[in-house]
């Protein structure tokens, strides 16, 4: 891995366009029947969205996917602590990224800060990953 | 003492769903990897599946019949609250190793915990639910503590 991690590097950032087919991939691959997924008139009419919401577990995957992305195969995430705050909606970009907090040379352990956020720079899902890495 | 939360509510507390066993195939880690916009090749061939992909295996799978009219399943492991607007909840997640194809693996949930906080305009009702996802070999592979909020 280049560069070695240390505390405060940020990694890569990652932008994901919420786009229609593939929030119905995604919804249809969980077996996700929410109609604010993808019914526009229910999810504008009746809830009251702007427009058709982004899953807020595929805003939590692409939290993992950007730490993975840059782990590659030198180690495994571990774990992750997160909640999503503010909702995407369909149409919009979003960027995930994050900052190293703690990593021990010793053992592996990494723990690292990330967000997802849209272009207004309001953060949709903060949360803490840890990893490890390969000894 | 709590005002909404009654000793009949609060007594679900300790509940356990009927555990679930799934195997895991190749093809349900592609789509997933697909949906997701993974770009590793060992998530998008299906050699190993990304993290966060026990929740494609253990989505509730329930007849058409059973869903509420937005297209919700319904959670049978929680009370009927006195509130029921769902605010952001969070996720504890640790993953313990990785899943491959051909796994069979069994989750069962567990509503560890109901309790009620006083937000900045009124009540709120938080319960916590614990996913444990396991092999055959009874090994841990994934822990889930999902907390989510009523107001």
């Amino acid at each position: 891995m280049k560069p070695l991690p240390s505390i405060g590097m940020t990694i890569p950032e990652r932008q994901h366009d919420c786009d229609g087919v593939q929030q119905m991939l995604y919804n249809a691959s969980l077996w996700n029947g929410h109609r604010i997924h993808f019914d526009m008139p229910y999810a504008t009419e009746v809830e009251g969205y702007p427009g058709l919401v982004v899953a807020g577990p595929l805003i939590g995957d692409w939290l993992h996917q950007v730490v993975d992305e840059w782990l590659k195969d030198a180690g495994m995430i571990t774990g992750i602590e997160y909640s999503n705050r503010v909702a995407a909606f369909v149409g919009e970009t979003v960027t995930a990224g994050g900052t190293i907090t703690a990593y021990d040379a010793e053992t592996g352990s990494l723990t690292l800060d990330v967000f997802v956020k849209n272009d207004r720079d309001e953060v949709l899902a903060p949360g803490v990953i840890t990893a490890r890495l390969d000894r | 003492m709590s005002d909404l939360l009654t000793e009949d509510i609060l007594a679900h507390i300790g509940k356990q769903s009927a555990p679930r066993t799934e195997i895991v195939t190749r093809r349900d880690i592609r789509k997933y990897a697909v949906a997701t916009n993974n770009r590793q090749k060992k998530y998008l061939d299906g050699d190993v599946a990304p993290p966060l992909f026990h929740l494609h295996l253990f989505w509730d799978v329930v007849p058409l019949g059973e869903l509420s009219p937005d297209g919700v399943s319904i959670d049978t492991l929680l009370p009927k609250f006195p509130l029921e607007k769902a605010m952001a909840g969070g996720l504890d997640i640790t993953y313990h190793r990785p899943i491959t194809p051909g796994d069979w693996l069994t989750a069962t949930r567990t509503l560890t915990d109901i309790y009620e906080k006083s937000g900045r305009s009124g009540p709120l009702i938080f319960y916590e639910v614990l996913m444990e996802v396991c092999d055959n070999a009874g090994e841990r592979v994934v822990s889930e503590k999902t907390t989510r909020i009523l107001r």
